[in-house]
């Protein structure tokens, strides 16, 4: 195949890329997006094969072969509530590819350059890609880790710890600058090897000191950096097609990252710097502060509640995954609906442990999506809502963030549930959401707690509500 | 301890304080139940109901007296007219009484329940505070009352409340003013809104508008400034010249309106009156005024207690027992509001109660412990009014940081940095790398737009179908696995392997995702 058809073919590839991005836009579309997707990663890889110079097959057919079929297991068996952790290991596995890439096309003596300036240009580019290979492989291994529960999910916060990210900083430059002039005379491999192990340590050492419910952002952040490290790749190799798609995969998980601190009204310096509510502000003594008691029910009265109603919003959150109580809500929502009882569902931006992952389960779940609804679409509607039930969501729904101006959540935007008739809130004990902010919604006078686990709970109710 | 539940004596009394359910709740907390015979009879509980919730049946009333230790009642002991004694007589030290017992209005019987020696708590006593609002029996009482303000006031008034437009001609909808906004005339807003009718309400406490208009109803507003939030959630006497204007209002809307429903308390004092006699006689023939302060001397001045009169063609109704009149619910949320106090004051759940004087709502709910009389309590800390407006405001106005740099400049800085950055790579940077930076720049703009065109509950196919295609570094393998070096065979090798696995199990999982999006 000529170069100028190769080129077309990866035009081709590209459009068809920012096509199946585009296709996401809205449920009807976004299979069809998908397949976009695939036929222009079908293309590009057969253009790239057939190019002059390819020649070993056999190596090509068989790894290709054991990947995808490993991939495809991988995408059949994970479960709904596994996706942020398998997201997140795919990250790792982009993140390392760019790190081979890199390695292997500093070794190869067959490319050459015109200018010296070209060449330093080059050895930057091989640095880049490696860097951020490497911080996306190990950051995405911990990421992987915490999301599954192998590493707990507390963040973990060393003494200095701004100071030694700055050190590392630091001597991933310095290491670049040697990395430079020792390939000047052919060498370079140990900086670039000593820079890798630093970037390890960095995506390690970064992804270790973020909290649970933090993890949308880092998630999204790491899907932004393998994005960035093919782009990188792309310069390397001068090839458009990875630069261009690089760029798109890395906004979209810049785009969603942000999307994601706007939602907990958290600059992404913090977030990315750790902790919670470490960043100083005088944070009132809202929990130690008398604020009467919590009125529980059980599942009768829940039930009851229920089938009086005419109104019903479900607020999701991470508990809902947690107890797998997803196939139970769409159980009672039929039964409700079957009812003429109005039910939507109400998800905030950040719910669940990666963006969209709530739409994700409840989508599984069977629960048509055009009940299932934005925090932006529905939060004016809570004055007609006549019970609004939390699963397993708690900072999410907390009116301190509206209310308390000294609250750590302060200015985060919420679920307005407590302006509704009636609240049934579901969790299993009175512990502290992620924020560590008592919430004054559990002692609001319409507030009723019903205490247990969410899916032993619930299909309780639902048994209730079926006789 | 046992629980004696005796049968209401007073006439026309058709409360019971334990219903069957309650029953059982209370052995839950580890006391025995024992019930007179037919003491629910009238709220529809029969006794065979209390049997099987595990009571003890007892039909000689001076034996249930006396095996208990707890006595349960609706209304305040009074004269017994089968046994020919009073029921405080029944009483003695070891007994713990919970009822009803106006402690302001009923003096001398609190004096002559102090000297049998037992404990008495009134329910009527127990504080207005948020942790005791689910034993907070004049606010159930109060609920039941308003709603059957407006069922006896439909009873009476001989016309519509919704409006209606028929082929034989037009139905206005009538008119219902409710005079104090509290849980009685929110009920009685609530159950006159429901019926069709226009209505307004009036109080003198300002923060509850709200709550009116949040019903629907319109709020009556004086052109005259004065709070008239006293404590404990009730209203407080108003000065002269309030009550003028507000007279003034009444007499205007007396003229208006069909119904009037009054339920102006203050603690401890007469009912105030405000439906003057020209007022009614102003108001058309065939209205109804429902006098909820009947008991306390009634708003209205021709209320007659416990009686429907007609005066000037204006039937006015001052019953005093409406929450009675509806005996089945409000003897289960009576007993509700027991059941709460009893487990409050039974920690253990042993079935052993501990009159604790440290614990606010036990405080002030008791009237006598032990022969001692400790009514008045001291006064409430909290009130369940909330709080005035000064006070939550925050004070903390900071002071905006003095910027060193002006805020268009700050705005501009980055661009202007970036800008500049810009141009200095592309002093030294070779065509080649500018051609593929143009590309690069581009493409975050395109991602960008395309992005945020995403719907968010696509957030997780986006993320695992920009995980599959970011996985296009598998070009980069594949030009480099057919070079001559082991090593980079290697890697490249390797590099294939694994963006496979991300390529098809990318693309796999959002599919499989994608097709999970059912309507």
């Amino acid at each position: 195949m000529s170069q100028g058809v190769i080129t077309v073919s990866y035009i081709a590839a590209t459009i068809l890329f920012i096509l199946a991005l585009g296709g996401l836009s809205n449920q009807e579309t976004a299979r069809r997006g998908n397949l976009y997707g695939m036929i222009g990663m079908a293309i590009a890889i057969i253009a790239t094969v057939s190019a002059p110079g390819v020649s070993s097959y056999l190596e090509i057919v068989v790894a290709m072969g054991i990947g995808g079929i490993i991939g495809y297991i991988l995408a059949v068996k994970v479960d709904m509530t596994q996706m942020p952790e398998l997201v997140a290991i795919l990250h790792s596995l982009v993140g390392m590819a760019a790190v081979l890439v890199g390695y292997a096309n500093f070794m190869d003596p067959t490319i050459s350059f015109p200018t010296s300036v070209e060449k330093i240009i080059h050895e930057i580019e091989i640095y880049i890609g490696v860097l951020i290979g490497a911080v996306t492989f190990s950051g995405s291994i911990i990421a992987f880790g915490k999301l599954s529960g192998k590493i707990g999910g507390s963040p973990m916060l060393l003494p200095a710890r701004h100071w030694l990210n700055l050190g590392l900083l630091l001597a991933a430059i310095w290491f670049g600058r040697e990395f430079v002039h020792a390939a000047e005379t052919g060498g370079g491999m140990q900086p670039l090897i000593i820079m890798t192990v630093i970037a390890l340590i960095f995506g390690i050492h970064m992804v270790m000191a973020i909290g649970g419910a933090d993890m949308p952002v880092v998630v999204s952040m790491l899907n932004s950096y393998s994005g960035w490290a093919a782009s990188a790749t792309g310069f390397m190799l001068s090839n458009d097609l990875l630069i261009v798609t690089g760029a798109l995969v890395g906004s979209s998980g810049a785009i969603l990252s942000y999307i994601m601190c706007r939602a907990m009204n958290r600059n992404f310096v913090a977030v990315i710097a750790g902790g919670f509510g470490t960043e100083g502000g005088s944070s009132s003594p809202t929990s130690t502060e008398d604020q009467g008691e919590v009125i529980s029910v059980d599942t009768d009265e829940v039930a009851e509640l229920l089938s009086e109603a005419k109104e019903i919003m479900i607020i999701p959150g991470y508990g809902m995954a947690v107890a797998q109580a997803q196939h139970t809500v769409n159980e009672i929502t039929r039964t409700l609906k079957e009812k003429k009882i109005n039910v939507r569902f109400g998800i905030h931006p950040v719910a669940g442990r990666m963006p969209g992952h709530m739409n994700v389960l409840l989508a599984e779940a069977k629960v048509p999506y055009d009940i299932v609804y934005e925090m932006d679409e529905i939060n004016d509607d809570f004055p007609k809502i006549d019970v609004s039930i939390i699963i397993g969501a708690n900072d999410i729904v907390n009116p301190s963030a509206q209310e308390d101006p000294n609250s750590p959540i302060a200015g985060m935007p919420v679920l307005e549930c407590w302006k509704g008739k009636t609240t049934i809130v579901l969790k299993r004990s009175m512990a502290t959401g992620y924020a560590g902010v008592q919430n004054p919604l559990f002692f609001k006078e319409n507030t009723r707690m019903y205490f247990g686990d969410a899916k032993d709970s619930l299909d309780a109710v639902l048994k209730l509500l079926n006789s | 301890m046992k629980i004696g539940i005796p049968k209401e004596v007073y006439a026309g009394e058709k409360r019971v304080a334990t219903t069957p359910e309650v029953v059982g709740r209370l052995q839950k907390l580890g006391f025995t139940v024992a019930i007179e015979s037919s003491a629910g009879l009238s709220a529809k509980f029969s006794d065979d109901a209390y049997r099987d919730a595990g009571a003890e049946i007892i039909a000689d009333t001076k034996s249930l007296w006396s095996d208990s230790d707890i006595i349960l009642k609706v209304r305040a002991p009074g004269p017994h007219p089968e046994l020919g004694c009073d029921e405080v007589d029944l009483l003695n030290d070891k007994h713990t009484l919970i009822s009803f017992i106006w402690p302001a209005q009923n003096e001398e019987l609190l004096s002559r329940l102090a000297t049998t020696k037992a404990t008495v708590l009134a329910m009527d006593s127990v504080p207005r505070i948020s942790r005791a609002q689910k034993m907070d029996a004049l606010s159930s009482m109060a609920n039941i009352g308003g709603y059957r303000a407006v069922v006896e006031a439909a009873q009476h008034f001989g016309r519509f409340f919704t409006g209606q437009i028929t082929a034989a001609g037009k139905i206005p909808p009538a008119k219902v003013l409710v005079i104090g906004a509290g849980v009685a005339g929110l009920a009685a807003i609530g159950a006159a809104k429901s019926m069709g009718a226009i209505v307004r309400a009036f109080d003198t406490r300002p923060e509850v508008q709200e709550q009116v208009e949040s019903m629907d109803a319109e709020f009556l507003l004086l052109d005259f400034e004065e709070d008239g939030s006293g404590s404990g959630g009730y209203a407080k006497t108003m000065s002269a010249e309030f009550i003028e204007a507000e007279m003034a209002l009444f007499a205007e809307q007396a003229k208006e309106v069909d119904i009037i429903i009054t339920t102006a308390l203050i603690p401890g004092k007469p009912a105030p009156e405000l439906i003057t006699e020209a007022m009614v006689e102003s108001m058309q023939d065939g209205s109804v005024i429902v006098d909820l302060a009947a008991e306390q001397g009634g708003n209205c001045k021709l209320t007659e207690k416990n009686e429907v009169v007609l005066k000037h063609g204006v039937s006015i109704i001052g019953y005093t027992d409406l929450p009675s009149r509806l005996a089945t619910q409000a003897s289960q949320l009576y007993s509700t509001n027991l059941r709460h106090l009893l487990t409050d004051m039974c920690p253990e759940k042993n079935g052993e109660i501990v009159v604790n004087m440290e614990d606010e709502a036990v405080r002030g709910a008791t009237v006598i412990n032990k022969g001692e009389i400790t009514w008045p309590p001291p006064a409430p800390t909290l009130t369940a009014a909330p709080k005035a407006k000064e006070e939550t405001l925050p004070e903390v106005i900071e002071e905006p940081k003095a910027s060193l740099i002006p805020a268009p400049v700050k705005q501009f800085l980055p661009l202007v940095i970036a800008g500049l950055a810009l141009y200095g790579l592309g002093s030294v940077a070779p065509a080649s790398f500018m051609a593929h930076f143009t590309v690069f720049v581009l493409a975050c703009f395109v991602g960008y737009m395309v992005i945020w065109n995403v719907t968010a509950s696509l957030h997780t196919p986006l993320m695992s179908v920009t995980n599959a295609i970011s996985s296009i570094i598998v070009i980069g393998a594949l030009i480099q696995i057919s070079a001559a070096l082991p090593i980079i065979k290697i890697l490249a090798g390797i590099g294939i392997l694994i963006t496979s696995i991300n390529i098809t199990g990318g693309f796999a999982v959002t599919q499989r995702m994608l097709r999970m999006f059912q309507k």
